[in-house]
């Protein structure tokens, strides 16, 4: 009985002592976050801001019910369905382009430098904020939906290509010759084995993507590329806050829906068909 | 009966074809999927390119414009570098103070998030959805209030980044959570040590790594992110990026996107050396 509590406060007291560590790493966050508040402009909150906050919060629990209603272009209903097809058609566009600039940046298909310029091209295409594409593509489209579209597709290809390059690099290629001993040219070989190995994971992806590009479709109207976005601030800038608060809770619903069956369906898909 | 009740819908309509083996066995095949699929996808593209006003020869016919403005942005004005310093550290100072006040208020909630701690399901699912409602509003907007309600500048950005943070890392660390090992947490119970206790002994460092990991993957998000916030106002390199592309200036706009990407960088390999450590 002794020896074992003697065995336990051994291995107690052989435990590294991370204590200094600790410290260390809070203070250097804490000093951190004391830089960081500087710049910081918090000089109470005014009288004004106390309104405004009231009227918010009275305008989100008051929605204009109205709105949901009205089946014109102004309508809740429209907008959020423009918003939709910008994210859907992105989404869709976006996927399409980003599968030739995945298979060109795998290191297990092309020459290590092919891959390193591809990868670096779609690097850059990351680092753009939407938004700022938004604002180049506003350029040439001119305002409104399809605008959103066009930034949709490009901006998408960063993230999703970086996602398929990780399911190329992890190809079974055992399947692949023994698809070449059973005599199989190269269009089978991607029928049967290249095509179900990937087919999964990149649909996972395209649709994980989806729920992003939705968020990033409501924001995109800010600077008038479509969607709900306009509206929402329009109505802000304004201060009507029973139409912000209709439009806030319907995006809120219409964001956690999507994320809800999208979660469902790539569940499904990485456990394979039921 | 019971079989037939688990067929999904497709299969009861669409009959599987029945293949007879030449041992006499017979084995279903279920019709193909694929073509009910494509037809979906094919009524969603018209409604959506309907909806959207989609117009491929528009794109066509000023896709020289792009050139223009991206051979522009690739010959970024050097001239313009110390304009964009303050700004930048303006964006940096807005998304660390956002980042940890999110993480450290993520971190309590999570924890009664999780449905492996807390056992409660109303207050659970209640958790969940604030947590939900919380993420499924854009950063943007969250600026835009706090900028009416705290006056402009970085102070309503880094609130804004804080409730971004907030619902991003406590969704992904209730996800951790609930994939750790209960073996020691039940040990500590079974001594006698409260709820509290045990959490802290038995699941704290099991949870810490993971959730340093997310919080590093949340800062770079943010600095990415909130380089856009002032466009509302919000302080930081969106209210220069804002007006350089009303000016048509860009050349200064390729210089502010270089900056981004260099600091992005640098914070990604930071954060790669840090987390190495921790692992």
């Amino acid at each position: 009985m002794n020896n074992y509590s003697e065995n336990v406060l051994e291995k107690l007291s052989s435990e590294p002592k991370n204590l200094w560590k600790r410290i260390l790493i809070f203070l250097l966050i804490l000093s951190l976050v004391i830089w960081g508040n500087t710049g910081s402009n918090f000089n109470g909150i005014t009288e004004k801001g106390m309104n405004v906050a009231k009227a918010i919060l009275y305008g989100i629990t008051h929605p204009e019910t109205l709105l949901l209603f009205n089946w014109t272009s102004k309508g809740i209903p429209m907008l959020l369905l423009e918003t939709i097809s910008i994210a859907f058609l992105g989404t869709l566009i976006g996927s399409l382009l980003a599968i030739p600039f995945a298979f060109l940046s795998a290191t297990n298909i092309v020459p290590k430098w092919v891959s390193l310029i591809f990868r670096s091209i779609t690097m850059l295409i990351r680092t753009i904020p939407a938004l700022v594409w938004a604002l180049i593509w506003i350029r040439v489209t001119g305002p409104g939906a399809f605008c959103g579209v066009v930034t949709q597709s490009i901006a998408s290809i960063g993230m999703v290509s970086k996602m398929y390059i990780t399911a190329i690099e992890n190809l079974d290629t055992g399947v692949l010759e023994a698809l070449d001993a059973c005599g199989c040219n190269t269009l089978e070989k991607i029928r049967v084995g290249v095509i179900p190995q990937l087919s999964a994971s990149f649909i996972s992806t395209a649709i994980y993507r989806f729920d992003i590009n939705l968020k990033d479709a409501t924001i995109l109207g800010i600077v008038g590329a479509g969607g709900i976005g306009f509206p929402l601030t329009d109505a802000i800038a304004n201060a009507r806050w029973n139409r912000v608060g209709a439009f806030v809770i319907c995006l809120v619903l219409l964001v956690i829906i999507i994320e809800w069956i999208s979660t469902k369906i790539r569940a499904r898909l990485a456990r394979g068909r039921s | 009966m019971a079989k037939t009740d688990k067929t999904p819908l497709f299969d009861r309509v669409f009959k599987p074809e029945i293949i007879t083996l030449e041992n006499g066995h017979t084995v279903e095949r279920p019709k193909s999927r694929v073509p009910l699929i494509l037809a979906l996808l094919l009524i969603a593209i018209i409604i959506a390119s309907k909806s959207t006003g989609f117009d491929f020869g528009l794109l066509i016919s000023r896709f020289g414009q792009l050139g223009v403005i991206l051979g522009k942005i690739f010959n970024p004005n050097w001239e313009f570098f110390p304009k964009v310093i303050p700004p930048l550290l303006g964006t940096i100072k807005m998304s660390i103070v956002g980042t940890v006040v999110g993480c450290v208020l993520a971190l309590p909630i999570s924890i009664f998030a999780s449905s492996n701690i807390n056992k409660n399901k109303p207050s659970l699912l209640v958790i969940r959805f604030i947590i939900s409602v919380v993420r499924s509003l854009p950063a943007i907007v969250y600026a835009y209030f706090f900028v009416l309600v705290f006056g402009l500048g970085t102070f309503a950005g880094s609130l804004a980044i804080a409730f971004f943070t907030f619902g991003i890392v406590a969704k992904m660390l209730y996800e951790n959570i609930e994939t750790i090992d209960m073996g020691p947490y039940e040990a500590m119970q079974s001594f006698g040590a409260t709820t509290l206790e045990s959490f802290w002994t038995a699941c704290l460092p099991q949870i810490l790594p993971q959730f340093f990991d997310n919080c590093l993957y949340c800062f770079e998000l943010n600095v990415r992110n909130s380089s856009i916030l002032g466009y509302v106002g919000a302080g930081g390199l969106g209210l220069l990026i804002n007006e350089r592309v009303g000016l048509r200036q860009y050349n200064d706009v390729g210089m502010i996107l270089l900056t981004i990407f260099v600091v992005v960088m640098t914070i990604d390999l930071v954060n790669d050396w840090i987390r190495s450590k921790i692992v």
